[in-house]
This record gives structure tokens, sequence and C-alpha cells, in this order.
């Protein structure tokens, strides 16, 4: 059993932005990624592989989630603050912990599906082969989903009047 | 030599770092030529970078204790035995009384619960049902307290006391009447303004007339339940038990007063 505790341990940071990310409510989040604790606990064996560990728990996790997410609309209208204040506090200026509020406000926003391909990709570093495992989608809709998603982010931002300002920013952090 | 011709899917590969090097070449090459295309990608590279930034800070936190794997694993591998041979035990009596043939394995979540057990897992039902109802959550408003208490205080056996759990941020909504195992309840809605709502049933207990506060769950939706005077209570909603107790504890301190 100590193999479960090296293989699901160093995962631990990632499942808690994920869930934090979807459902925007840390008590929630924490108890979805505790919830799949459990359940990844209970039923070890239906693993494949070793190596396919971290998508099989971020797809557990990932369906706990939705039914989550359909069943209870509260989540819905929670403070965007809940999703990441330690962003806002530790962004090197003022202005700067602003526009990650922007971006995170747009990120919510964005349909489930789209949000969900995003961060999985985007922020979580899954291949797009095991992002599709995790969304239980082909691989193409992966694509299609990742395209609409980054499209409709950069729009949202620019209706925020935000994006021009962000990218000058970034060169200069760079 | 001829060049693939870009796609789409290219220009996301790109971004995520998931081309091989000969191909990332290509595009860079490409993006060179095309400036309009270049802008778009440079964009959605800022935002990948901003958005990693963003939550960055979540993967920095120290991971609470209640998701500590090793004593999750220590507390799963004992009961886990022991709920298992409990369960295949209770199947196998009902094969051998009724020769079952469509029993359906489903761990002790197929016992079936009594006492203030059965009383939480029909407060999160109803939870579920009415608390995210958006049209019409309850039957009776708030200012419509009286006739509600009146129409349950007949089946209750007492007059009904509705908690006042605006200390804790939560006002009260209204109620409604809904159907239990053991007969009608008394369904209050209580809501904080900011989205989160909370439930709280009572009803006749035939079983366990008096029973202490208890913590009780039931896919997703948490709180207490608990018995005095022949009615049990249960406080539930869509959060952690223990958000839940000081709130439950109120509510029973100011039920009990009356």
């Amino acid at each position: 059993m100590s193999d479960i505790l090296q293989l699901i341990e160093p995962l631990l940071p990632a499942l808690r932005r994920y869930a934090r990310a979807l459902l925007r409510d840390r008590t929630q989040a924490d108890d979805l990624v505790q919830d799949t604790l459990e359940r990844a606990v209970s039923h070890w064996d239906q693993r494949r592989t070793d190596r396919d560990t971290r998508a099989w728990l971020f797809a557990i996790l990932h369906n706990l989630a939705m039914t989550r997410l359909r069943r209870a609309y509260t989540t819905s209208h929670l403070s965007i603050d809940e999703v990441a204040e330690g962003a806002f506090s530790s962004a090197p200026s003022q202005e700067q912990g602003m526009r990650y509020r922007e971006l995170l406000k747009a990120l919510a926003r964005l349909p489930e599906d789209q949000r969900a391909v995003l961060l999985l990709v985007g922020v979580e570093d899954l291949s797009y082969a095991d992002a599709a495992r995790v969304l239980d989608i082909p691989l193409g809709t992966v694509m299609s989903r990742l395209s609409r998603a980054r499209e409709r982010l950069a729009k949202e931002m620019d209706s925020d009047g935000l994006s021009r300002q962000a990218g000058s920013h970034l060169r200069r952090v760079k | 030599m001829t060049i693939r011709p870009i796609t789409e899917d290219d220009l996301h590969g790109f971004i995520d770092h998931a081309l091989d090097a000969k191909r990332h070449a290509e595009v860079q090459t490409y993006l060179e030529a095309h400036p309009d295309v270049l802008a778009r990608i440079a964009r959605y590279t800022d935002q990948r970078d901003w958005l990693r930034a963003a939550l960055a800070p979540i993967a920095e936190e120290p991971i609470p204790s209640r998701l500590n794997v090793s004593r999750l694993l220590r507390r799963q591998r004992q009961p886990l035995r022991i709920t298992r041979a409990t369960a295949i035990a209770a199947a196998l009596a009902f094969m051998m009384i009724g020769g079952v043939g469509g029993w359906i394995f489903r761990g002790t979540e197929s016992l079936p619960a009594t006492g203030i057990t059965a009383l939480g897992r029909e407060a999160s039902e109803s939870y579920s049902v009415f608390a995210t109802d958006r049209v019409r959550p309850v039957e009776m408003q708030a200012g419509e307290r009286n006739q509600l208490i009146n129409w349950v205080s007949g089946f209750l056996g007492r007059t009904l006391t509705i908690p006042d759990l605006s200390a804790s941020g939560y006002n009260y909504m209204g109620g409604r009447v809904v159907a239990t195992s053991e007969g009608p309840a008394a369904l209050l809605l209580y809501d904080n303004g900011k989205g989160s709502r909370l439930a709280m049933l009572a009803r006749p207990m035939a079983d366990a007339r008096e029973a202490p506060m208890a913590a009780v769950s039931d896919k997703g939706v948490n709180g207490y339940a608990w018995a005095n005077e022949g009615i049990g209570y249960s406080l539930v909603g869509a959060m952690a038990a223990d958000n839940l107790h000081s709130i439950a504890n109120e509510a029973r301190r100011q039920i009990n007063r009356t």
C-alpha cells in the first residue's frame, strides 16, 4: 500500500488547484479532493498502470466535480476571490493582482467543458491524449474545445479592455 | 522539400510545447512570415502564462490535514475489510431468505438506515430537491411563518420552533411539507444571500425518540441530526459538516429552550 502514498501524495497540490479552479470555493474544492482520494484508495486496483495514476486521479476528480456542479447551482455565484486569494496578495504589483482577478473572472464565464480543457492542458500540463481520457472525449474534441476556449477567453479579456495592457505588461516582465 | 501545411492544432501544440523539435521550428518559421497569426498566438501564450501565475499560489498552499494520504489509508484499510464482509454477509442472507436474483451490490449504502441516520439521509434528499430549486423552493414564505407552524404542528404533535440562524448569516426563507419514511415532515430553508443554503428537516421519530447530535452525510450534502422528545431534527447543507456544527448547536439550543 505504500506505493499508493508515493504515487498520490505528489499530485495533491495539482488536484487541489484544479478542484478550486472548477468549483471556485476552497472548502468545497477540498471536500472534492478528499472524496477523490477516498475513491482512489478503495478502487486502487482499477488503474491500468502506475504511469496512468495522474490522468486517472484527474478523471475521478473531474467526474465528481461535474456531478457536484450539476447538483449545486450555488457555486455559480460564489465570490471569485475564493479561487486564488494568494495570487492577488503575492502579485508583484496591485495592478497585476487586479489583472489576475479579471482573468479568473473571465475564466469563470467560460462554458464548463472549455474551462476544463484549458485548465487540464494549459495549467496542469496534461498531454492532449491524457486530457481526452480525463474528459472521456475524442482527441479532436479536446483540440476544438481548447481552440474555442482560448479564442473566447481572449475576447472576454478584450471586452474588459485588459488584454492590450496585459500584453505590454508581460513583455516588460519578460 | 515541401512542408506539411500548418494546422490550428499545430498552433496550439506550439503554445503547449507539445510538438517535436522539427515541427516546432516549422511553426516558428510560419509565424515569422504571418504577423497576424503570430499576434493571436502571442496573446494565447500570454493568456496561458497568466493563468498559470494566477492559479500557482493554490498549489503552494500547505496541504490541509484532512487530505493527509497516509492517515486516510490507515483509516480506510480497517473499515474497508469490515464493510465488505458485512455487505457480503448481508447479501448472502438476502439470497438465502428470498432467493433474491436481482440483488445489486452497493456496499453499505443499500443497508436500510434507521433512526437519525435515516433522518439525515431524508434531509439531504430534501435539500437536493428543494434547496437547489430556483422556481419554488418553499411553499410558504418567511412572512407566512405562523401558517407554516400551524400546518406542521398537527403531525409533529408539538409546536414547531423555527430557529433564527441570522447570527450565522443565514436568513429564514420559508418552508414546506415533504414526505419521509415516517410520514410528513417539515422542511425549513435558509439562505445566506451569497448562494449558500441550509435545510432543516423535522419529523416525528418512531424508533429513536432521543438521540445525541451526530454527523450525517449523503451524496455531498452534510450536516447533523439529533432527536429530542420524539422529534428528530437534521440540519444539512452542501458544505463540510464542520462548518455546520455551531449552527446546528444553535438551532438545537433554540428548539430546546421552547
